[in-house]
């Protein structure tokens, strides 16, 4: 492992067990029948990759390929079962936006808890309030309860949090999938200036116009093995993705931004 | 934004100080102690979230140890005739329900607690104790204007307080504060397996009511157990801890200090204390140890 790598994958395996029967009648019934009682499902199944500082790449694949899994076996909520998950720095990102909401607690207080969930102090959450404030655009609604804002407030509140958040690896997964069209422009933006400042992306995503235009590589998951790692294009047109792209592949159409995930 | 392609565009050079890590990594309980700032959000959510909608708000959690405390009074005082046999008979039970209010209320609250927090759990890489221990910080909220209410009648009643009473009380209260905690952190994970446990832990703390000298006295135990029935009255650590809490407030209100239930309560509590205290704390590591072996499964069973 080099010194500039940001994450290292090594043989990473996650298996789910599938559980039929809950309740114990259930459970002896099914053993008298000699049905199983569980089931096992390899969600990311002996995957290895690496991905260097400053990367942005795209994790593709069909629903159920195992994206999300490896996304939270990278963010830490989950741990392989066999294999190494590695990182280094910070991690933020997009799968936890509005985790840890309050409806009762007001949008103050809930940006701190939410900050504070993804890692950040109280002062560092003070230096990027406003900014916080500015991009969520909730105006006059920031002193009351969270839970009487509507869903695209709800969300456009936890995805501001998010992408302030100081981090040094950044994991989008449902980026586009909030907001109106403005603010799915606004994202759009933000995720750019994000990508400049340095900061290792990965992107889940079907929209193939975004992912050729954030990403310069491309990882695509078929049933949790790893089905390619390269060139963004190679990779989209691996997936068969490349006939959604507009002509011009790195212009902004409407159709990257769609609502996916 | 600019259209430019990807490759054209500036981008700036980020050297991240710091070792490839597991994500997950987290040091357990030390972790939370570290990341005090969260917890102490944490604590405030889970206060707001517990009146949430309600009127009286706070003054719940006083109303439910006070209906408790006047059914106990009426019922076991009045009727059984308890006020005969125990002087200053509600200091003995309001003391007591304190400690067992506590520990119930942590046990309980703990239990719950990850399953409570799912969305959060499955999202987010977090030390996963953080939920237990704040579950018992909330708890502790609501022991501090108890213990005043308590001190406000012990004084009114002739009590002056003494060190070894002091000792007593800090004991019972850490007791309570390790056991409920090490439980929390054992039933929690447990029922995010099978949400029976969640329901025995129901059970059980009915159980910690009766089984404690609370609504009646030490000596009534000394006098109708053997000997050894009477090591193991004791060796459940929530008795231990409520005749603290009496030896600590109760005691130093009785006037006669030959009273029978004061001279039954057993000798050397401090040390016997001590020792409950310790095997709570060790059966917190072990409640720790438990906790890491199956919390990686908590994210795909929830």
């Amino acid at each position: 492992m080099a010194a500039d790598t940001a994450i290292l994958v090594d043989e990473a395996t996650k298996v789910f067990t599938l559980r039929y029967h809950k309740t114990f009648k259930q459970m002896t019934v099914a053993m008298m029948r000699g049905q199983d009682l569980t089931n096992t499902f390899t969600a990311v199944d002996n995957v290895s990759l690496e991905i260097k500082q400053g990367e942005s790449v795209g994790l593709m694949g069909l629903n159920g390929s195992g994206k999300s899994t490896l996304l939270k076996l990278i963010n830490g909520t989950m741990r392989p079962d066999k294999g190494t998950v590695l990182t280094r720095g910070r991690i933020a990102g997009l799968i936890a936006t509005g985790a840890g909401f309050h409806p009762q607690l007001s949008g103050r207080e809930n940006i701190y808890l939410n900050a504070a969930i993804m890692g950040m102090s109280e002062k560092e959450t003070a230096r990027r309030y406003d900014e916080i404030v500015d991009f969520a655009d909730i105006g006059k609604f920031l002193e009351a309860p969270v839970g009487t804002y509507s869903s695209g407030m709800y969300a456009r509140l936890g995805f501001s949090v998010a992408v302030h958040v100081d981090s040094d690896i950044f994991l989008a997964d449902e980026v586009l999938a909030v907001g109106d069209k403005p603010f799915k422009k606004k994202c759009l933006d933000k995720m750019e200036e994000i990508r400049q400042s340095g900061v290792t992306i990965v992107y889940v995503s079907h929209a193939a116009g975004s992912v050729a235009r954030m990403c310069e590589r491309v990882i695509v998951l078929e049933q949790g093995k790893l089905g390619f790692d390269g060139e963004a294009m190679d990779g989209i047109r691996y997936v068969k993705y490349d006939d959604d792209l507009p002509v011009d592949a790195l212009s902004a159409g409407d159709g990257e931004l769609g609502a996916d995930i | 934004m600019t259209d430019a392609p990807v490759e054209a565009r500036p981008r700036t050079v980020r050297h991240v100080e710091g070792d490839l890590i597991p994500p997950s990594s987290n040091q357990g309980l030390l972790e939370v102690f570290r990341r005090h700032y969260l917890l102490n959000l944490l604590v405030r959510r889970e206060l707001a979230a517990r009146y949430e909608g309600s009127f009286l708000g706070f003054v719940w959690s006083y109303i439910n140890p006070l209906s408790q405390f006047f059914i106990y009074w009426f019922v076991m005082g009045k009727l059984m005739g308890a006020h005969q046999n125990i002087p200053n008979y509600p200091i003995h039970i309001f003391s007591a329900l304190i400690v067992v209010h506590f520990f119930t209320e942590t046990f309980g609250a703990g239990t719950r607690s990850i399953v409570r927090n799912k969305a959060l759990l499955t999202k987010q890489a977090m030390p996963r104790e953080m939920f237990p221990v704040s579950a018992m910080l909330v708890s502790l909220v609501h022991v501090g204007p108890q213990l005043v209410i308590l001190i406000v009648f012990a004084i009114g009643s002739g009590w002056a307080p003494d060190p070894v009473g002091v000792a007593a009380m800090f004991e019972s209260l850490f007791i309570a504060m390790v056991l409920g905690t090490a439980l929390a952190l054992l039933f929690s994970v447990a029922n995010v397996f099978f949400r029976d446990f969640g329901s025995f832990v129901g059970i059980a703390t009915n159980y910690v009511r009766w089984g404690v000298p609370m609504v009646y006295s030490y000596e009534m135990v000394s006098n109708s157990l053997s000997h050894w029935a009477t090591v193991l009255y004791l060796s459940d650590p929530i008795a231990t801890g409520v005749l603290l809490i009496q030896r600590a407030f109760w005691v130093g209100t009785v006037d006669d200090p030959k009273h029978p239930s004061v001279t039954a309560m057993p000798d050397h509590l401090l040390l016997i204390g001590l020792g409950v205290l310790v095997a709570s704390a060790v059966l917190l590591v072990i409640a720790q140890l438990v906790f890491n072996k199956f919390e990686k499964k908590i994210p795909e069973r929830l």
